[in-house]
């Protein structure tokens, strides 16, 4: 089944005529994603390789279908963008922009969760759902249909992960990048609830970092909640103190969200967590034969 | 961002939260000047350094003088500047290597009945702005979070609509405030959340916040810092920006686009993607040696940014190796080794370099850094990078 897109969903790309959202756009189309529209305002009436541009969202929707987003605005504009996507009756949007200040997040988040709409990111390389549909930046080469549900709040060290879980068979059914801010669209305890739901989902792989407790809830819902094989893996055991690493979101702030504390709460949740990044692809095989 | 207290208190009383009378001084006259200025019996000085801990904290080079001190007399206000300016501050908050104290402020004094704990701060969990207070102020919050998390009272708030009075109102029951200077903390409150919302801060702190006997509200220490997404509509916050207080190496880093933060270890590492350079750091660990840097190249890394990238690093003189490990998905393998090459070429390492390509067209990444001219040790996964660096640095 997978969770949030598939082979049908239609996919427009906000921000179409700029570099990104034209690269990307091409990318995920030769993925095989249905990528029906784009939205530039003023653009309307262009097209990029065949595929028609539009001035608003609303128009795209009524005119394709589009029931998905993948939005390339400049940070100061996509709040506006997203609110923009929710009021045309998108169903899933991935905000992949980076840079988004995190007072405008607040306010579109409460508008996303009324209205009941998947938002991936801010600052996030999308989602896809291999061999279906690809929203996003990510390589699709390294993904391989299959059964582990995927997600994480990273960009690269998903594609480590979802190469070695490739390489190890096992393949994946959805990959979700939650984005690196510190606060998104949609939170691990979302997709844990999608994924134990989702028949072609087997086991669950979440990649998590410095920073926040989104860790720590998910954990606790697991524990919970879920009955599949879960295996995690936490990025910056190393990370100083106080230091923003990278992500917006990557930061150990009041002695709170270290990698230590995060690891403790998903082991006694009966997660299994890799020492390594090395071992990520081991850890999920680890957690199916544990619950076999 | 962060900012000094001076400033934000220049912030506080423009958006109408009261502070206590004061005078920035630069040099020892300035200070004394102050003390005259502000005519009271006693006046504390301040250093100005973007950390906390500055009581506690000794100055390097003048050993028992604190970052923080009262004083009675303008000579005296002098002397504790004189050791103060252009002196190095270590605190707590610090490291060892201290800050340099450029301003100092100097204050009135007052008449302190009570000292209260007042934050606002983003609550990632709930994922809205949250005021937080406390009767326990002048002491460190986490140690009251730690030990009694009943006394912290919080407030959540919706940025457009701010705080409501009622919330107020049940702050100050837990608080003890009562009478006029409910309305005084009424006002006090809302308008430090304003200010939270208008100036996209992440956080505003005032420890302590202090109630005089008349029953005034007074915000003795000021800390704000803000979110560097938003400076961009910040450009007159953008301006307190003190560059003097961060590490150079990551100002100029951040100027070439990369992400970049000094650590103390020995192995360099540039990577493409901030959790895939945090894991690099930690694997370094696991193989038993110690990473000098987090580093995060970007989607682009073109040959510009890595011989930039390169540079920085290897001017750090505790770095004997440098690992590279990139994870093409957009930027190719091939383009990144050809950077690689370039870079290696124009600067000339003298120390190992291991790279570590897969992804986008790694099978060419790799066969261009096999047939360079430069010394390259390639390694296929990040065991094998990890293992090779650490090796490289041991012989």
């Amino acid at each position: 089944m997978s969770i949030l897109i598939n082979e049908s969903t239609k996919v427009v790309c906000q921000g179409i005529t700029g570099n990104a959202g034209t690269f990307h756009t091409r990318g995920c189309r030769d993925y095989g994603t249905q990528m029906v529209a784009g939205v530039t305002p003023g653009k309307g009436g262009q097209d990029i390789d065949g595929i028609p541009v539009f001035d608003t969202v609303g128009d795209a929707v009524s005119a394709t279908g589009a029931n998905a987003t993948m939005i390339f605005v400049p940070a100061a504009f996509t709040a506006d963008a997203i609110l923009e996507a929710v009021d045309a009756g998108i169903e899933v949007i991935a905000a992949i922009t980076e840079g988004v200040p995190v007072l405008d997040m607040v306010r579109v988040y409460e508008i996303v969760r009324e209205r009941n709409v998947a938002l991936i990111g801010p600052n996030c390389p999308g989602l896809i759902t291999p061999g279906e549909c690809k929203i996003g930046i990510m390589p699709g080469y390294i993904h391989n249909k299959g059964s582990v549900g995927v997600m994480s709040r990273s960009g690269t060290l998903t594609y480590e992960a979802v190469w070695q879980t490739s390489n190890e068979g096992l393949g994946q059914s959805t990959c979700v990048g939650l984005g690196g801010d510190p606060i998104v669209g949609t939170s691990f305890i979302d997709l844990l609830k999608l994924y134990e739901e989702d028949e072609q989902t087997e086991s669950i792989m979440m990649i998590g970092e410095i920073g926040g407790t989104a860790e720590e809830e998910a954990a606790a819902y697991v524990a919970e909640h879920v009955t599949k094989p879960v295996a995690a893996f936490i990025a910056g055991r190393t990370a100083p103190p106080g230091k923003r690493m990278g992500h917006a979101g990557a930061i150990i702030s009041g002695g709170k969200g270290t990698a230590a504390e995060k690891i403790k709460a998903l082991e006694a949740a009966g997660i299994e967590v890799a020492e390594s990044p090395a071992d990520m692809g081991a850890a999920v095989v680890r957690a199916i034969a544990k619950k076999a | 961002m962060k900012i000094h207290e001076f400033q934000a208190k220049e912030l506080f009383k423009q958006s109408g939260v009261s502070v206590l009378r004061h005078v920035v001084a630069r040099t020892a006259e300035e200070a004394a000047a102050a003390y005259d200025e502000l005519a009271t019996p006693i006046v504390v000085i301040k250093a100005q350094i973007h950390a906390g801990g500055r009581g506690k904290g000794t100055v390097k080079e003048v050993p028992g003088q604190h970052g923080v001190q009262l004083v009675k007399s303008r000579e005296e206000a002098a002397q504790v500047a004189l050791n103060l300016l252009g002196n190095t501050l270590v605190t707590i908050q610090t490291g060892e290597e201290g800050k340099v104290v450029n301003q100092v402020l100097v204050e009135e004094g007052c008449d302190i009945a009570r000292e209260l704990y007042l934050g606002i701060v983003l609550d990632r969990a709930v994922q809205q702005p949250v005021l937080m207070c406390s009767t326990e102020g002048g002491v460190e919050i986490e140690k009251v979070a730690d030990e009694t998390p009943e006394l912290i009272h919080k407030e959540h708030f919706d940025p457009s609509y701010g705080l409501q009075s009622y919330q107020v109102r049940k702050l100050c029951q837990r608080l003890g405030i009562e009478g006029s200077s409910v309305r005084t903390t009424d006002r006090f409150m809302k308008a430090l959340c304003r200010l939270y919302v208008d100036s996209d801060c992440s956080l505003v702190e005032i420890n302590p916040l202090v109630v005089t006997s008349e029953g005034d509200i007074i915000a003795l220490d000021a800390k704000v810092s803000f979110d560097s997404n938003a400076m961009y509509r910040q450009k007159s916050i953008a301006e307190y920006r003190d560059l003097s207080e961060e590490e150079p190496t990551e100002v100029r880093a951040a100027e070439a686009g990369l992400s970049y933060i000094k650590l103390d270890g020995n192995i360099a590492c540039l990577v493409n993607g901030a959790g895939l350079a945090m894991s690099t750091m930690d694997i370094i660990k696991l193989h038993g040696a110690s990473p000098a840097n987090f580093l995060d190249v970007g989607g682009g890394a073109n040959k510009e940014q890595v011989t930039e990238a390169f540079r920085i690093l290897l001017e750090d003189p505790n770095v004997k190796a440098v690992l590279v490990n990139i994870f093409g998905g957009i930027a190719r393998c091939s383009t990144i080794a050809k950077a690689i090459v370039a870079a290696s070429q124009e600067i000339g390492f003298e120390i190992p370099l291991v790279v570590r390509l897969e992804g986008t067209e790694v099978e060419e990444g790799r066969r261009i850094l096999e047939e360079s001219d430069v010394e390259i040790i390639t390694a296929t996964d990040l065991t094998d990078a990890a293992s090779k660096v650490v090796a490289a640095i041991s012989t």
